[in-house]
């Protein structure tokens, strides 16, 4: 009898393990190759950021989560409204690696996560001024399950607890046609406008201990073309 | 045995994908919406910030207090006339149900806030720097996600001074009345 329990439990366990090494490995889950502003012939522009949280101006969370607050004896969200959510302000570079203003992110784990379709979801929000130009405000879903899939199941499987390479993904799902997120100028010269933008993730070092080590966020926003300048 | 051991795999496969379809692994903490009706229409709709205990950051041009005081505030020239405040902010019974931020520059005719309130959606409001006869400012929702994406309207925001606050620390509260329309329902 006991050699019966013990093959059922081995047997479940195996289970288990099988649909968790199936579910990294999903084939039905689409991958997407282009990103959707590429196929387009109108101007884009880029804006880069530090993901790593000690690299940008401020950083914080509920202080439980993996990705540590910053800088030291910030304010944490510990209320349980908000214990889901990441909140960032960083520098935002143009192409040329210049500052070209201020990021302000609020990022939150999303109910409609699921991951049996592939979808490790954060509703975000961004709002970006850029002096001399203008501000938008930027809504989006991201998927991190690339991400997951790529870089995170790697580091746990490291002996080192860590990953290093590259991998580049794009993060926005939605809410605009082809997945792209939605963008509203608010200010400036932006003002009124309607664009679209997609925000991808740039990896080289991760650590499961302090999140990412090297890592760079960009945003590409499909912006109208008097709002390009030649470098961008 | 192995009859047993295949039953078990099947179960352990089962039994993992009903869990994943069946139990959510995101659940936001919800608070009863606060939302009343106006009398010549929209919904209406306040939010609070209690100074200086709801403020997360502080960045004013041309001050040095900085907090937390730990900031070290980038040097380029382009961002010193920004001013960034991150709040949390509350409802009407006064328990925090998102985070705001509050940003603007030097000479601009406009604020710009970013409420997030994560089981809703964030909305981005402009806010005008001058006051009007009543003491408050007058702003715009300017665009919404979620449940804020079809609406517009107009918001009223308030300084109360709170005269009981510690001396040498300014302290009260930021009220904002929000009175939004559905975008479907003014068709």
């Amino acid at each position: 009898m006991m050699k019966y329990a013990v093959s059922l439990l081995v047997g479940l366990l195996c289970g288990v393990a099988l649909f968790i090494i199936v579910l990294l490995n999903n084939p039905f889950v689409a991958k997407r190759t282009l990103s959707p502003l590429s196929v387009g012939d109108t101007a884009v522009t880029s804006l880069s950021y530090t993901v790593v949280p000690t690299k940008t101006i401020a950083f914080t969370n509920s202080g439980e989560m993996r990705l540590q607050p910053h800088p030291k004896g910030i304010r944490l969200l510990r209320e349980g409204t908000v214990e889901l959510t990441d909140v960032m302000v960083t520098e935002m570079r143009d192409a040329r690696g210049q500052t070209a203003g201020i990021g302000v992110k609020f990022s939150s784990r999303s109910e409609r996560t699921n991951l049996l379709r592939g979808e490790a979801l954060v509703d975000s929000a961004w709002y970006v001024h850029l002096p001399g130009r203008g501000s938008f405000f930027v809504e989006q879903s991201e998927n991190y399950w690339p991400f997951i899939q790529n870089v995170f199941v790697p580091a746990y499987r490291n002996s080192a607890n860590s990953w290093k390479g590259k991998w580049s993904g794009d993060l926005s799902t939605g809410p605009g046609a082809l997945g792209v997120a939605r963008v509203t100028g608010v200010g400036g010269s932006l003002l009124g406008q309607s664009m679209a933008a997609v925000e991808s993730l740039s990896v080289q070092a991760y650590s499961t201990d302090k999140g990412p080590v090297s890592a760079e966020g960009r945003l590409l926003i499909e912006m109208p073309s008097d709002n390009v300048t030649a470098t961008d | 045995m192995l009859k047993t051991f295949i039953i078990g795999l099947v179960l352990g496969v089962l039994a993992t994908a009903g869990a994943l379809y069946a139990v959510p692994l995101v659940d936001q903490q919800r608070e009863h919406s606060l939302v009343s009706v106006a009398t010549n229409g929209g919904n209406v709709e306040s939010f609070y910030i209690n100074v200086p205990a709801d403020r997360i950051l502080a960045k004013q041009p041309g001050q040095d207090s900085l907090m937390p005081d730990t900031l070290d505030w980038p040097g380029a020239d382009i961002l010193q006339p920004i001013a960034v405040e991150l709040y949390k902010i509350r409802n009407e019974r006064g328990v925090v149900i998102g985070v705001a931020s509050q940003s603007s520059e030097v000479g601009a005719t406009t604020t710009d806030w970013l409420l997030h309130l994560p089981a809703r959606g964030s909305q981005l409001i402009s806010v005008q720097t001058q006051a009007t006869l009543n003491g408050a400012r007058r702003g715009d929702l300017r665009a919404g996600s979620r449940e804020f994406a079809k609406r517009r309207g107009s918001v009223a925001v308030r300084w109360v001074a709170d005269d009981s606050a510690d001396e040498g620390v300014a302290g009260g509260r930021i009220e904002m009345l929000t009175n939004y329309v559905s975008q479907v329902d003014q068709q």
